[in-house]
């Protein structure tokens, strides 16, 4: 039998077809009372106002809209919120805050690697994703790695120097000296 | 977007009985199953696909990749692009899938991407993803604009005067090139076809794309194991370096006897109307030392018959090249 979304009873008026769906973002619980066609995106900023995740291209083309669930990168922007009942989500406001910044957002700010800012949270999560992915050194691979995430200012440069002084000090604390740590 | 019910199936035969409702499977399906949704939700975005009804299949276990007890890789519907081609056993007995898989799309996509999503992905013509343009693939009957107008990136074999859209697929030429199997679960009970088999050529209803009828849901795909010590690469050609749709691509396999070719696979993409492969360019290659000549001779039959449009002429010689390119690699 088919059964409704998990969890996801009608709420207030049953004839207007809204959804409750519950999931973790950022390490709290949230429920949200949504249309089917809310895009995760829409549901994290305009229910959530979790405005730092970006809306650029609203079709996977640009990387603006990126976070995180279940701990992998994805945009945002073509994922349907309700479908993700259940899930864990981080955005760029669960990395970190002014005074307790991410160490991969306090990069970007020493290496300059952004203009306007608007696609930089979208990078910054991918960048704290491929941490976690099979990348190889080289500056190449971070920039194939990186290649969903658009930036028109053009801060590529920068942005691949953030990343790599990230792993380069990852790689010295977990070298062999100060496993354990 | 149009409003639609969201329901989450409770096992697979909630899933194919839902999927029997609509008049269809193939453009106007009434239902749709939801996976990684970045096709889909894309087109819904659109207006293109317009579902009334929309199952989530995500939690229905179908997400496993392992090796069968024949040696074949069984790959399940659901799996993630990503996972799929980050598994040891593709990386280590299917490169070329592998490399497919990761030259296609970015990270972000390929996470959420699943393996029937990618086989059943919709063309990027321009034309097809614009409701206000005419489009025999969205609406039969009303006329095909890319003839006469962008067809850069389209097709110049397996097209017909109604449709000349491209399979975009990447994951499905490298399958095709590894004999897949596509295995499904219908209101009839379960059934496998072959890959080669799996898409349809445009004809006069380029809206029909696959052998896909109402309440089919894609449960695995499984591909065989491949002959010892072959050797396969997947060398893909596009404007840009990354995250771009191949203009060219050659899914290429190879194993090779005292010096000579004992078996030779291959598939193309970015050219053809669905992924594109033919035997008799492959017989063609066995038995004979790998040599630029013999390629050549293999890229030539397999380019016949093709029929570039106003722009996309140079797709032929780019693909007779590509072929060459990939079967030096894959011997060299």
């Amino acid at each position: 039998m088919i059964s409704p979304v998990e969890n996801a009873v009608p709420s207030g008026d049953a004839s207007d077809g809204r959804l409750s769906v519950k999931f973790r973002v950022n390490g709290e619980q949230r429920e949200v009372s949504i249309d089917p066609r809310m895009t995760l995106l829409d549901c994290l900023r305009e229910v959530l106002h979790l405005t730092g995740t970006k809306k650029g291209c609203d079709h996977g083309q640009c990387g603006a809209c990126t976070v995180h669930v279940g701990g992998r990168r994805i945009n945002s922007c073509l994922a349907l919120a309700a479908a993700h009942d259940g899930d864990e989500i981080v955005t760029i406001e669960g990395l970190g805050a002014p005074g307790r910044l991410h160490p991969m957002q306090a990069a970007f700010l020493q290496n300059d690697a952004y203009q306007c800012g608007y696609c930089t949270s979208g990078q910054i999560m991918s960048a704290v994703a491929l941490l976690r992915e099979p990348c190889g050194a080289a500056d190449d691979d971070v920039r194939e790695f990186m290649s969903g995430n658009i930036c028109r200012c053009g801060a590529y440069a920068n942005i691949v120097r953030a990343i790599q002084q990230v792993r380069g000090e990852q790689q010295k604390s977990s070298s062999p000296q100060s496993a354990g740590a | 977007m149009q409003s639609f019910d969201l329901v989450r199936a409770s096992d697979r035969a909630a899933a194919v009985a839902a999927g029997a409702q609509s008049p269809t499977a193939q453009q106007g399906a009434s239902v749709r199953f939801l996976a990684g949704g970045t096709t889909l939700v894309d087109l819904m975005k659109l207006g293109v696909e317009r579902p009334e009804r929309v199952i989530d299949i995500n939690r229905l276990g179908l997400d496993g990749i392992h090796k069968e007890d024949d040696g074949s890789l069984f790959v399940g519907a659901t799996a993630r692009n990503s996972d799929l081609a980050h598994h040891p056993l593709v990386r280590s007995g299917y490169a070329a899938l592998s490399q497919a898989i990761l030259t296609g799309a970015s990270t972000q996509l390929r996470n959420a991407a699943t393996t029937a999503g990618n086989l059943l992905q919709r063309t990027r013509c321009m034309y097809f993803r614009d409701p206000a343009s005419a489009c025999n693939k969205r609406k039969p009957g009303s006329g095909c604009p890319a003839i006469a107008g962008a067809n850069r990136m389209l097709a110049i074999l397996g097209t017909s005067e109604a449709c000349i859209a491209t399979n975009p697929s990447d994951m499905a030429v490298a399958m095709l090139a590894y004999d897949a199997v596509v295995h499904v679960q219908g209101a009839s009970g379960t059934r496998q076809i072959p890959l080669a088999d799996f898409y349809v050529p445009p004809g006069r209803r380029p809206d029909i794309e696959t052998v896909l009828v109402p309440g089919d849901l894609v449960t695995h795909v499984t591909l065989p194991l491949p002959p010892a010590g072959e050797r396969s690469i997947y060398l893909k050609l596009r404007d840009r370096a990354s995250y771009e749709f191949a203009l060219v691509s050659a899914a290429a396999a190879v194993t090779l006897s005292d010096g000579k070719i004992a078996s030779a696979r291959f598939a193309l993409g970015g050219v053809g109307t669905r992924p594109w492969r033919v035997s008799e360019a492959e017989r063609a290659l066995a038995g004979a030392a790998p040599s630029e000549a013999v390629f050549r001779i293999a890229a030539d039959i397999r380019l016949k018959g093709a029929r570039p449009q106003s722009h996309n002429g140079f797709k032929i010689e780019l693909a007779k090249r590509a072929i060459v390119q990939a079967f030096k690699q894959a011997t060299s």
